[in-house]
């Protein structure tokens, strides 16, 4: 009896861990980050005291951590660890948004252009890739990409087979010889195309805009703290500036980011070049209030409804709404996710 | 004076004791569930049990809308036929090297120390050079099981032969028994209950090894239809998969336990049960 007792204590402590974690008293926030080129300035800005910099101007804190597992640290969001989280617009909408938890865009950061893409190792265009079994992280971006591509020479995805690959292990996969088509992102895509005999048939530079890399934070944290918005936009525009800066000075920043991602200077500036980043509040600004992002948003809504990753009881992609400055996709009532440019165009009018 | 050690329970209050703490998670479960529901309806997190029967019910009684399969059925039979394979010819080697060399001090010198350092290698670790080895197909899948399994299995059969009394490999030599007759008909016998019970031990690591492997490279499986949904934080189907897994593995402990029970009943002469 004793033992049942203190196991049903224990699953009570549990029990109460998991309840106190969604009402925090919001001083402190947790931003989540994960590895990848547009995202290294969050680490960078923590390390150096950009954030705390900020976080004291607003008299908050704001705590930056590192997630190893990408998808992890989004579904971490999603259950409410985190305040805010770098993610992709298709992970945003598919996430948190499609799992009912109201999600607001405030950093415009940058989108791919090549850092994600298609490799063959037998075949030379992309039209060569019919009847092939494709490598790839099953319903992500690259996914999403291999569909895109497969629209433009008139393929469907029946014409190939899938096989869900996981990121960490992809490079492993490619050199396997029974592998005969891939898709991923950067750093991993570097690997793969280095390989004698395998060939880029299609990257995203070929679908400009469509894969952004957003900063994201829960809209209701967001009414509440809106210094919350204003902090993360000053951190992230003062740091990009460095990122962008061509002096001694930024080059030693991009050194420190390419060692925080594993790489050198030269692998993260091959990999900032084909990310085509937003490096002033204008531009980003400028595209999220542009009449394309709705367009972009249109044809990811779609993609992720035929795969079934907005859930299964939903009967259509009208049904999660989604806000940009233009123009309203789907329910109203329901909007779940927002492209909130307003902190982005304070930071363009210098009033954080 | 009573002592706590020799209180046991009756037959069906002893049911009750284990039913339980069962009953406590699932009733925990439901207020988690409920109250996460409450503050957000949408929450994927803890799925009501209801939305998990629907969802389980669309998986199994319905074809896919994109592949037409009924999704439980095919992954189930894919991570069953891999797991087999990997258990079995795991046991087969197992047997087979571990009687050679508890029996054969030949064979022991020569490979003991081996099996003994390649038993001590993670196999998750070398999973880049397996795939380059044996490719992405079901081969490597069922190569992960094998080399994680059958080296544990090889150390404790050779381990179990090697504590048989000396006396009877002599007796049976005064009789006229050759090698090969001291191998199959005296210790063969005796090993195979411990044989059953080693790889009953090792359906856990069998299953982990096989839903890491179905999660890094596959197109169909228990493992990878659990990370593939994962992305999207479908906890209405992972939960039902992983009570499913939990199940088969139960069920085939169960089995093998039933199975050694009615072969070799002489070794279990002294357990209650």
């Amino acid at each position: 009896m004793k033992r049942l007792l203190s196991f049903a204590t224990a699953v009570a402590i549990g029990l109460g861990t998991i309840t106190a974690a969604s009402a925090e008293p919001k001083k402190e926030f947790n931003i989540a980050w994960t590895i990848y080129v547009g995202w290294m300035p969050w680490p960078y800005a923590a390390e150096n005291g950009i954030v705390k910099k900020w976080a004291d101007k607003y008299g908050i804190t704001i705590n930056v951590t590192q997630i190893n597992d990408y998808v992890e640290s989004i579904n971490q969001y999603t259950a409410g660890k985190f305040d805010g989280v770098t993610v992709t617009n298709m992970d945003a909408l598919t996430i948190p948004a499609a799992g009912g938890v109201d999600t607001s865009a405030i950093i415009m950061g940058d989108y791919s252009n090549g850092n994600d893409g298609v490799v063959l190792k037998k075949g030379k265009t992309l039209a060569d890739i019919k009847g092939q079994k494709v490598n790839l992280v099953e319903l992500s971006v690259s996914h999403y990409l291999l569909a895109r591509g497969l629209s433009t020479v008139k393929l469907q995805e029946k014409d190939i087979k899938t096989v869900n690959t996981s990121d960490a292990d992809i490079v492993a996969a490619a050199k396997s010889p029974d592998t005969t088509a891939v898709v991923t992102w950067n750093p991993q895509l570097l690997e793969v195309k280095a390989d004698p005999g395998a060939t880029e048939v299609f990257d995203s530079s070929k679908i400009p805009g469509e894969i952004e890399d957003l900063m994201v934070v829960k809209t209701e944290t967001l009414k509440d703290n809106p210094n919350l918005a204003k902090a993360l936009v000053g951190i992230w525009y003062e740091t990009i500036a460095l990122m962008k800066d061509q002096t001694e000075k930024g080059k030693a920043a991009r050194e420190a980011m390419a060692k925080l991602s594993g790489t050198d200077l030269a692998g993260f500036e091959a990999q900032l070049k084909t990310t085509h980043m937003y490096y002033t509040p204008k531009d980003g600004a400028a595209f999220m209030t542009s009449a394309d992002l709705p367009k972009i948003m249109d044809l990811v809504r779609s993609f992720c409804f035929e795969h079934n990753l907005l859930g299964d009881n939903v009967k259509s992609m009208d049904e999660v709404g989604i806000q940009t400055p233009t123009k309203t996709l789907g329910a109203e009532k329901n909007i779940k996710l927002r492209f909130d440019p307003s902190y982005m165009e304070l930071a363009e009018q210098g009033k954080l | 004076m009573r002592r706590v050690m020799n209180i046991a329970p009756a037959r069906g209050s002893g049911m009750l004791l284990a039913a339980i703490p069962f009953f406590l998670i699932v009733v925990i479960y439901i207020i988690g569930s409920a109250e996460r529901r409450a503050a957000n309806p949408d929450d994927k997190l803890l799925p009501p049990v209801s939305e998990m029967v629907q969802t389980t019910q669309r998986l199994a009684t319905e074809p896919d809308r994109r592949s037409g399969d009924y999704v439980l059925w095919t992954d189930t039979a894919a991570s069953l036929r891999r797991l087999g394979l990997g258990l079995g010819i795991s046991t087969l080697v197992g047997l087979g090297f571990g009687l050679t060399i508890g029996l054969l001090p030949i064979i022991g010198a020569s490979f003991g120390t081996i099996v003994a350092v390649i038993s001590m290698i993670p196999p998750m670790a070398m999973l880049p050079i397996l795939f380059i080895v044996f490719g992405l197909g079901e081969l490597s899948k069922v190569m992960l099981i094998i080399i994680g399994v059958a080296p544990t299995l090889i150390r404790d059969m050779s381990i179990e032969v090697q504590s048989l009394p000396r006396e009877q490999m002599i007796k049976a030599q005064t009789l006229g028994a050759s090698t090969w007759q001291v191998a199959i008909r005296v210790v063969l016998p005796q090993i195979m209950p411990r044989l059953i019970k080693s790889v009953r031990l090792m359906i856990g690591p069998a299953f982990l090894f096989l839903i890491s492997a179905e999660a890094i490279a596959s197109d169909v499986g228990l493992g990878y239809r659990i990370f593939l949904v994962r992305r999207y934080l479908s906890m209405d189907v992972i939960l039902p998969y992983v009570a499913w897994i939990t199940l088969l593995a139960f069920a085939l402990d169960y089995l093998l336990g039933l199975f050694a029970r009615k072969t070799f009943p002489w070794a279990y002469v002294e357990e209650p049960r």
